[in-house]
């Protein structure tokens, strides 16, 4: 970023030694960056409740300040204000630290995120792998926090979320895979700018939609509530959590799923891609936002609408349905673009590329992966008439001989 | 000797965390501690490899040995905690520590002695994730190493399924 | 910049202390968290001395890919030597690997 070069330089001009200056520099950078994320989830949960109360027919808080404004940093107020309690029998490192572990891994995925073309905290080559191996910290404070619990059932809780997010990185990982292709590198920045001819959700829309349902997996949003399910398992792994600490946890979650729409938005959506946003920063930040936050959005409201899954018929999803589907998806796009990119009816770069030099590539792409989307819903609406018309059968044969049986 | 820049405060804290954390892996009483030393440990090495110019290798690290068998680990320990005996934590202690400290002796012999490699890095050029994934797929380069190990992580991930199963007949 | 040697000391220093734990530890899982710390040590050199190699003008991958393979290998071989100690486990209640030994002459 450019403020780092020039504090840096400020630094040394008036006298510092070299390498302390950039240290320094680099320093304030981080708590620039990390600035963004901490301001945003304020916002957010004052969002995400009032969006949850509207779907319910409610209004939600609007006491605190105009329009409920005010309540999060009510809630916040109520949270530090409260008793900091640890258990006697619990680890006591273990359990005050994972909590910040947590938090932590999701505003480190912050560093990444490039919000315009120009200002960004670091251009990783690797940044796509970065994010996927920045959730696997989450993982690992999730089990951490079950275990230094001392708790039977934080322990049961945290296995079945760790195996819940284990799973769920398989498809997540081979729907990354898309972008990263179609692209050529792993860098957000090179993703975003190579979707100038035409987005990656028109290339390959089964991508997204098994990148979007392993995120809300990942990130433990409806319907695959079981982490935070509160009625079940007596809360999950967080029972013995309460205070700042408990805060900590929630405001990461909220922070990830955001995190998540906006890593979605550049991957599949062009990003800051918009019309004039070239013309200065602020409007590509607006596009990119605006874009994330729709896919917030929607995230919210299936959230508010289904119901929850079991493990059981969590686990069977994954792996008998998603990961085949992500992996035929990977084989069959590589393989298309292959032969387009041979047959010289596709650019080799797609940066740069305009919407007419895209065009061949994205009619064949796109229906391929229609062609399979249509395939996969014949035969899931085959399956869901066979078990519907199988249970009409056991019943009215249980009507039957419950009626013969009392008519006797 | 050696100028005060990022670099060097990067080395010395992954180097506290890698030697930290191993020595904690060693000597915990608390299986489930040791694990978490691990991770701290795993971690540090990432960091080194992060120094290197090898960010690839610094994100699988992380991503593989602690999103994935530091887990393993952990649930191996919880699977297999013994109620019964306590159990000490070594055997054979004082000559396993002789041992180590004359093989750490020999190796740093073998280290600062000779003179490897200059004080500085061979310049790299930047793309180095994209010539890594060309050479893996290359002919003249390491494909068939690459097929065998696909070919060995099925085998283990078949092979482990199986040995652990539970036999309900 | 770090001097080479100053990687490799750290290298051997982890490497010695995996084998304090290998050779002193009860526990057979504490054994096998022992042996992917000397792995480990073996990636930092094999990392090490790729990059501070002099004739490595025209980015060689050796030490690089080989590197890459010993965490593969690495992984594969957790998985399964921990579904072992976990069947063992099953059989004769106890994890330590001295108390395996009915094929003692």
């Amino acid at each position: 970023m450019e403020i780092c070069t020039g504090l840096c330089a400020l630094m040394v001009e008036s006298g510092a030694n070299s390498g302390l200056a950039q240290f320094m520099s680099l320093l304030i950078g981080v708590l620039l960056v990390s600035g963004v994320p901490l301001v945003t989830v304020i916002i957010l949960i004052w969002v995400e409740r009032k969006i949850a109360a509207r779907i319910q027919d409610r209004i939600g808080p609007n006491r605190v300040g105009p329009w409920g404004l005010m309540q999060t940093f009510a809630d916040m107020v109520k949270l530090i204000l409260k008793e900091d309690i640890t258990p006697t029998a619990a680890d006591r490192v273990l359990y005050n630290a994972s909590p910040l572990v947590s938090f932590a891994s999701v505003v480190l995925l912050w560093a990444v995120i490039p919000f315009t073309p120009f200002h960004f905290g670091v251009d990783l080559e690797i940044a796509a792998l970065f994010f996927v191996a920045v959730a696997s910290f989450g993982t690992l404070s999730v089990m951490v926090a079950g275990w230094a619990s001392n708790n039977k059932y934080a322990l049961l809780g945290a296995f079945r979320v760790v195996a819940l997010l284990v799973s769920y990185e398989v498809p997540l990982v081979f729907a990354l895979l898309i972008p990263v292709m179609l692209a050529g590198s792993m860098s957000l920045v090179d993703i975003a700018n190579a979707q100038s001819g035409m987005w990656f959700v028109v290339l390959s829309p089964l991508a997204f939609l098994i990148f979007y349902i392993s995120s809300q997996a990942e990130t433990g949003r409806a319907p695959f509530d079981l982490i935070e399910a509160e009625s079940e398992l007596v809360a999950g792994f967080n029972i013995e959590y309460s205070g700042m600490k408990f805060g900590m946890f929630f405001a990461a979650e909220f922070l990830h799923v955001f995190t998540n729409g906006i890593l979605m938005a550049l991957l599949f959506f062009g990003g800051w891609k918009g019309p004039f946003y070239y013309e200065s920063p602020l409007i590509a930040f607006f596009w990119l936002g605006l874009k994330g936050s729709i896919i917030y959005l929607t995230t919210l409201w299936i959230r508010n609408t289904v119901p929850r899954l079991r493990i059981d018929q969590i686990m069977a999803f994954n792996w008998k349905f998603l990961v085949p589907l992500s992996i035929g998806n990977v084989v069959l796009i590589s393989a298309l673009l292959k032969v387009m990119q041979e047959l010289q009816l596709s650019p080799r770069n797609f940066v740069g590329a305009s919407v007419p030099e895209m065009l061949p590539t994205t009619i064949v792409l796109f229906l391929s992966n229609l062609a399979i989307i249509i395939y996969i819903m014949g035969m899931l609406r085959k399956r869901g008439e066979e078990m519907r018309v199988s249970s009409q059968q056991t019943r009215r044969a249980f009507v039957q001989a419950s009626g013969s049986a009392a008519g006797d | 000797m050696l100028e005060l820049n990022a670099i060097s405060i990067g080395f010395f804290i992954f180097t506290i965390f890698t030697l930290g954390g191993a020595i904690g892996v060693v000597t915990t009483r608390n299986l489930f501690q040791g694990t978490v030393w691990l991770m701290v440990s795993l971690f540090g090495i990432a960091g080194y490899m992060l120094l290197l110019s090898a960010p690839f290798l610094a994100a699988v690290q992380i991503l593989v040995y602690i999103g994935a068998i530091a887990i393993l680990i952990t649930f191996a320990v919880m699977l297999t905690r013994s109620v019964t005996r306590v159990d000490e934590r070594y055997i054979r202690t004082i000559p396993s520590l002789i041992g180590s400290l004359v093989l750490f002796l020999i190796l740093i012999a073998g280290v600062t002695i000779p003179v490897f490699g200059g004080h500085e890095g061979a310049p790299v050029v930047v793309k180095t994730t994209h010539d890594f994934g060309l050479a893996l797929v290359d002919g003249n380069g390491y494909v068939v190493p690459f097929m065998l190990a696909s070919l060995l992580l099925t085998a283990a991930m078949i092979g482990a399924i199986f040995i652990a199963r539970d036999e309900e007949t | 910049m770090i001097p080479l040697w100053m990687y490799l000391a750290v290298a051997a220093a982890l490497f010695s202390i995996g084998v304090f734990g290998v050779l002193a530890r009860r526990n057979a899982v504490a054994i096998l968290m022992a042996i992917e710390l000397m792995l480990n040590a073996v990636n930092i050199n094999l990392v090490a001395f790729w990059r501070y190699s002099e004739t490595n003008t025209d980015l060689l991958l050796n030490g690089y890919v080989f590197t890459a393979f010993i965490l593969i290998v690495a992984a594969a071989e957790a998985a399964v030597g921990l579904a072992i100690i976990i069947s063992v486990y099953r059989n004769r209640r106890s994890v330590i690997p001295e108390d395996a030994h009915t094929l003692k002459g």
